[in-house]
């Protein structure tokens, strides 16, 4: 495989996609939101339990390719028990690491997130990779909300 | 299959083509030459947009460097080419399509454009409460979504008539119906996204039995098959230059001259008018009347080269070589495993939709891309049509004249990669 091929899809990230974690309706779930990426027509809706400050519970659902299946999983992993403020840093963090050279300034704090520095290489692949990010803050922004990677 | 004897059968009459050569034929391509990723360009996205032989960059560029001014308006040397060039490619578009009369041809920005236009000028006023807008499943979306805003704005519906499994029309289903309340019928001549040749003259029989008039979208037909809308019989057709080795930003509407004479102007502007006062505009004759502004004078002209070339080329021999490939990728893809092939109509153009069981198309578009090798992934503007096979999008491989048997053998060893990836 092309090395950057290899970056891209590393054995984590086919590992989620194959089983993704976290994967369907969240029962009790006081916030939701569907995120759609216009592209591709991929969809993923993003269940999730807040308490106070706190995600307390994440899942996700939905159809998308191997690097949004696997992004999503490895977000609700990573989200799970963080606050909203914690949320919002690591998806900066996360953006960053997908759009600059550089690689996120903070990127030991995404800890087994940083597999996806291999997209860098494949700017239209960032989307997919955000979809599910972009999702959660729709549904942490509004009791009911529609994300869009546009 | 279609066979090849319904392709492109009579071209027009002029000097004898040479043999189909398909290296002679990729040479007039110079796009083809370069490479993608350290390797050669495989283009299989046709049926996005197809790649523009030498003779229509030519003719762009001479236009601009030698004969570009306004039309139909000019007293000038240089307006009087410009026209003169525009307007001979009416009558080339007219002939491409055997169409009766030049005033039938109404210079558009592609097939989107024409559709809305005749959605607006001809069927609004003649689609009101509870009326009917008959459509397919397997429509683009740009056949769905201007007669849905139109039922819309009129109360009307929209109805769909369904597909079996291998992607082909139920003739019975669709004649079904057809009831007292279908204003019109609008079908694409093939399928973007499944390959499949509706039977458009049958179609058009049914329609016309009860006096429906049938639009008829032929994007992706016209790249590939004789089209002769005398023989269809059908009311409008479209086309899109892009798609036909032309510029992009350019395409065409056919109406029968009696509709398009009774129908008002789509957009009012410039050339359009036979004269305006504050009171009172005289619009122009057909075709002018459905041209208002400047248009695409460039695109036109191209468009007019892509015919050219086009017909220059031996079309049995075109056909032969296009039916072929598809037979030949058909057999070496269904060979691969877990891939399944979406769209087996009997009746296709060179389209092939596949998806491959656990691995999404998106994964296989960029895996081929490194390879060099340009295919569409995803819902291809038929979202509805995704959702009846029970799929969110499908990879599509789509050929045209100039692809070869050696890049289907590129395609199917891209695949197994995916599918080394993707154990
Ligand atoms: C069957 C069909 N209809 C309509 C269209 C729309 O054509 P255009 O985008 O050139 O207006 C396409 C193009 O993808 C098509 O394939």
């Amino acid at each position: 495989m092309a090395s950057d091929l290899g970056d891209l899809y590393q054995e984590v990230i086919l590992d989620h996609n194959r089983q993704p974690r976290n994967f369907g309706d969240l029962p009790g779930a006081n916030r939701r939101a569907e995120g759609f990426n216009p592209l591709c027509g991929d969809r993923v809706t993003v269940s999730l339990t807040l308490e106070g400050d706190v995600l307390k519970d994440i899942r996700f659902q939905g159809s998308g390719c191997a690097i949004s299946k696997a992004s999503a999983s490895m977000m609700t992993e990573t989200m799970k028990g963080r606050t909203r403020a914690q949320a919002e840093r690591l998806f900066q963090e996360f953006h960053r690491l997908l759009t600059e050279d550089s690689g996120a300034p903070d990127a030991a704090s995404l800890g087994k997130l940083v597999v996806f520095s291999g997209v860098r290489e494949f700017p239209i692949r960032v989307k997919c990779a955000t979809l599910a990010w972009h999702t959660l803050r729709a549904a942490l922004d509004s009791a009911h909300g529609i994300a869009s990677t546009e | 299959m279609t066979r090849p004897g319904d392709l492109l059968a009579a071209a027009p009459a002029r000097k004898a083509p040479a043999a189909f050569d398909v290296e002679r034929v990729r040479a007039d391509f110079p796009i083809l030459r370069q490479t993608v990723f350290g390797k050669p360009l495989v283009y299989l996205d046709n049926a996005a947009t197809a790649q523009k032989p030498r003779a229509v960059i030519d003719t762009l560029t001479r236009f601009y460097e030698v004969d570009n001014a306004n039309i139909h308006r000019g007293l000038h040397q240089l307006s009087e080419r410009s026209t003169a060039a525009y307007e001979e490619t009416r009558a080339k578009v007219r002939r491409f399509l055997n169409a009766a009369e030049d005033r039938e041809i109404v210079f558009v920005r592609g097939t989107t454009e024409a559709i809305n236009l005749a959605a607006s000028s001809y069927a609004r006023p003649h689609v009101g409460r509870d009326d009917e807008v008959l459509i397919t499943t397997m429509e683009h979306h740009s056949n769905i979504v201007p007669w849905q805003m139109l039922c819309e704005e009129k109360g009307a519906r929209l109805r769909v008539a369904p597909i079996n499994d291998d992607g082909e029309l139920l003739l019975d289903e669709f004649e079904a119906l057809l009831g007292p309340r279908t204003r019109i019928v609008s079908v694409a001549h093939v399928s973007n996204a499944l390959g499949t040749v509706n039977p458009i003259r049958r179609i058009v029989e049914m329609a016309h039995r009860r006096n429906i008039p049938v639009l008829v979208d032929g994007a992706q037909a016209a790249p590939h098959l004789k089209i002769d809308v005398r023989d269809l019989d059908c009311d409008f057709y479209t086309l899109s230059g892009h798609k036909l080795f032309g510029p992009t930003g350019i395409g065409v509407l056919y109406g029968k001259a009696a509709l398009l004479e009774a129908m008002p102007p789509y957009q009012g502007g410039g050339d359009m008018i036979a004269s305006v006062t504050f009171e009172k505009t005289i619009y122009n004759r057909l075709p002018h009347k459905f041209e208002a502004g400047t248009p695409h004078i460039a695109g036109v002209i191209g468009l007019g080269a892509a015919i050219d070339y086009l017909e220059s080329i031996d079309p049995e021999g075109r056909a032969a070589h296009e039916q072929a490939l598809l037979e030949h990728a058909t057999r070496r893809l269904a060979e691969l495993p877990r891939l399944r092939i979406v769209g087996r109509a009997k009746e296709k153009t060179g389209v092939l939709s596949f998806v491959i069981e656990g691995i999404h198309p998106h994964d296989i578009g960029t895996i081929l891309d490194r390879e060099g090798i340009a295919i569409r992934a995803g819902h291809h503007c038929a979202q509805p049509l995704m959702d009846r096979f029970g799929v969110p999008a499908t990879a599509r491989a789509s050929f045209a004249l100039y692809n070869t048997r050696e890049e289907v053998g590129a395609l199917e060893s891209g695949i197994r990669k995916v599918l080394g990836v993707f154990r």
